[in-house]
């Protein structure tokens, strides 16, 4: 069953079409990985899951409901049991890491002090991080930023994770602790995974299927193995990672 | 040219809707969840330091400097006439009146409210306001409710602060220098002060608040682009702010002299 399904989705930004008729279907457990250029409005698809940007045509199903006719109570119910980690962690300034971390559990939960603190430090720990919660996020390092909201994004346990980018300005080692984290998930708790990311390393290591995005359109989906012996020229130069091709082809055209 | 013209209106009229659209839209919304649970505290007590007693010491400096001004200006006239025993009603219904208000409401304006804008405008671009929405935190809520109540409710208490310290200044130039005694400076004062007088100008800075909260934080939720964007936000919202608290003020002057005169 699908538990995330995107029909005939269409959005433009003034005159330019980010997402063309796009339709997409995420199974229940299974990690999506979305690959594609920077721009190509792979952000603009989490946020349209999230309910933070509303399409002009099409429907979007989360968990069998659709989220565009949802009232904002019932769209806060689900917005409770999805998490998502942002491009570029987007933690609140104002907060401590320990706050920005349990800020779910702090805001809703009636759980106690110390056991918010033990959650937290848990959710830190399984990013690699520990005894950090005092700190703010300006005194953290880009990588430790995006770990951190990794980490706020599992405290609650959600059943779904969309992730912008999550190993993009980590190191090596870190990005393959959180594929690994990312795949842990998946394998151990069942969570449905968007994941969008042009790191295709990552890519290979923690997909179920792989959708390429192009044009405001998904132009090739299916499991890592079917994507990189794939015949389309388009995904081809991206999974190659080539300077020249039908791509750069396109916009060399429209220059 | 006259197309030219004509076009260049129209783009400021419809972005003058769109711009007090917003604003009542926002305004509207934060009403209504001020009244609505859960109420958290904390953050209020936090925006009430911020709007006021961190604003307390330009506020006194301002109001005391406005307070001595206006009390040479009156003298320099009153002498000519021979009148000085009235420039300590002048001061005290000038300032209580007019000028402890709007000057209070324009301080913060320019340091409360653009840093509102600033701070709502980087979380924007930063996507923290975003992220709020998908922790399923109302924005409207848990950024303007805050900021709302802390200016509606401080900034009248920062006026009345400004008032006294305004007259203060006043009654030192009177004292020390135009040989008034104190004891009739204070009295004067005090009888030439009516009810009406505090409370018309205690009653708009109310509004002033909510026109200083309502267009920072609107302005700051609609930042495009990065750094850039926030500068130019935080511009309009200094700018917007002054022009409606001036506005509002003159509306609001007339209205009390031709319905309570």
């Amino acid at each position: 069953m699908d538990m995330i399904e995107l029909r005939n989705i269409s959005k433009s930004f003034e005159s330019h079409k980010v997402l063309d008729d796009l339709t997409l279907h995420v199974k229940r457990g299974s990690t999506f990985v979305v690959i594609g250029r920077s721009g190509c409005g792979k952000s603009v698809l989490l946020k349209h899951i999230e309910g933070l940007l509303k399409p002009e045509a099409g429907e979007i199903f989360v968990d069998g409901k659709s989220i565009l006719s949802m009232p904002d109570a019932d769209m806060n119910s689900l917005r409770m049991k999805m998490g998502m980690v942002f491009q570029g962690g987007a933690l609140f300034d104002s907060l401590t890491v320990g706050e920005n971390v349990g800020f779910s559990l702090i805001e809703y939960s009636s759980l106690t002090k110390d056991q918010i603190h033990g959650r937290v430090e848990e959710s830190l720990k399984l990013v690699g991080l520990s005894g950090i919660q005092e700190l703010t996020p300006s005194e953290l390092s880009g990588g430790m930023r995006k770990r951190v909201a990794l980490a706020r994004a599992i405290c609650t346990n959600p059943d779904i994770i969309l992730y912008d980018e999550p190993t993009t300005g980590v190191d090596p080692i870190t990005a393959d602790a959180i594929n690994d984290l990312i795949r842990g998930l998946h394998d151990k708790l069942r969570v449905t995974s968007i994941v969008v990311t042009h790191d295709m390393k990552s890519a290979y290591k923690i997909a179920d299927r792989i959708g390429m995005l192009y044009q405001g359109k998904l132009i090739a989906e299916g499991s890592p193995e079917e994507i990189q012996n794939s015949g389309n020229p388009f995904v081809h130069q991206f999974i190659n990672g080539l300077a020249q091709g039908p791509i750069t082809d396109d916009i060399k055209r429209t220059l | 040219m006259i197309k030219k013209a004509i076009l260049f209106l129209g783009k400021k009229t419809a972005s003058f809707f769109y711009f007090t659209g917003g604003i009542n839209k926002l305004a509207l919304e934060a009403f209504y969840l001020t009244f609505k649970p859960p109420f958290k505290e904390k953050p209020f007590i936090e925006q009430c330091r911020k709007v006021g007693v961190d604003s307390l010491p330009i506020v006194s400096m301002v109001a005391f400097f406005i307070g001595v001004i206006l009390a040479l200006q009156t003298a320099y006239q009153m002498q000519r006439l021979g009148s000085e025993m009235y420039i300590a009603s002048i001061v005290a219904v000038s300032i209580v009146r007019e000028l402890g208000p709007i000057i209070t409401a324009l301080v913060v304006a320019g340091r409360v409210g653009a840093a509102i804008t600033a701070e709502l405008g980087s979380m924007n671009v930063t996507e923290q306001i975003d992220a709020l929405e998908t922790l399923a935190a109302n924005p409207v809520k848990y950024l303007v409710v805050p900021r709302f109540l802390a200016l509606s409710i401080m900034l009248p208490l920062l006026t009345l602060y400004a008032d006294a310290i305004g007259i203060f200044g006043g009654w030192l130039i009177c004292v020390n220098k135009l040989s008034i005694s104190s004891g009739m400076y204070t009295h004067i004062t005090f009888n030439t002060l009516l009810f009406k007088d505090l409370f018309t100008g205690l009653a708009k800075t109310v509004f002033f608040g909510m026109i200083i909260a309502f267009v920072s934080c609107y302005e700051g939720f609609n930042v495009q682009g990065g750094a850039e964007g926030v500068g130019r936000a935080t511009r309009h919202s200094v700018v917007n702010s002054f022009i409606l608290i001036i506005a509002f003020d003159c509306f609001f002057t007339a209205f009390f002299y031709f319905i309570f005169p």
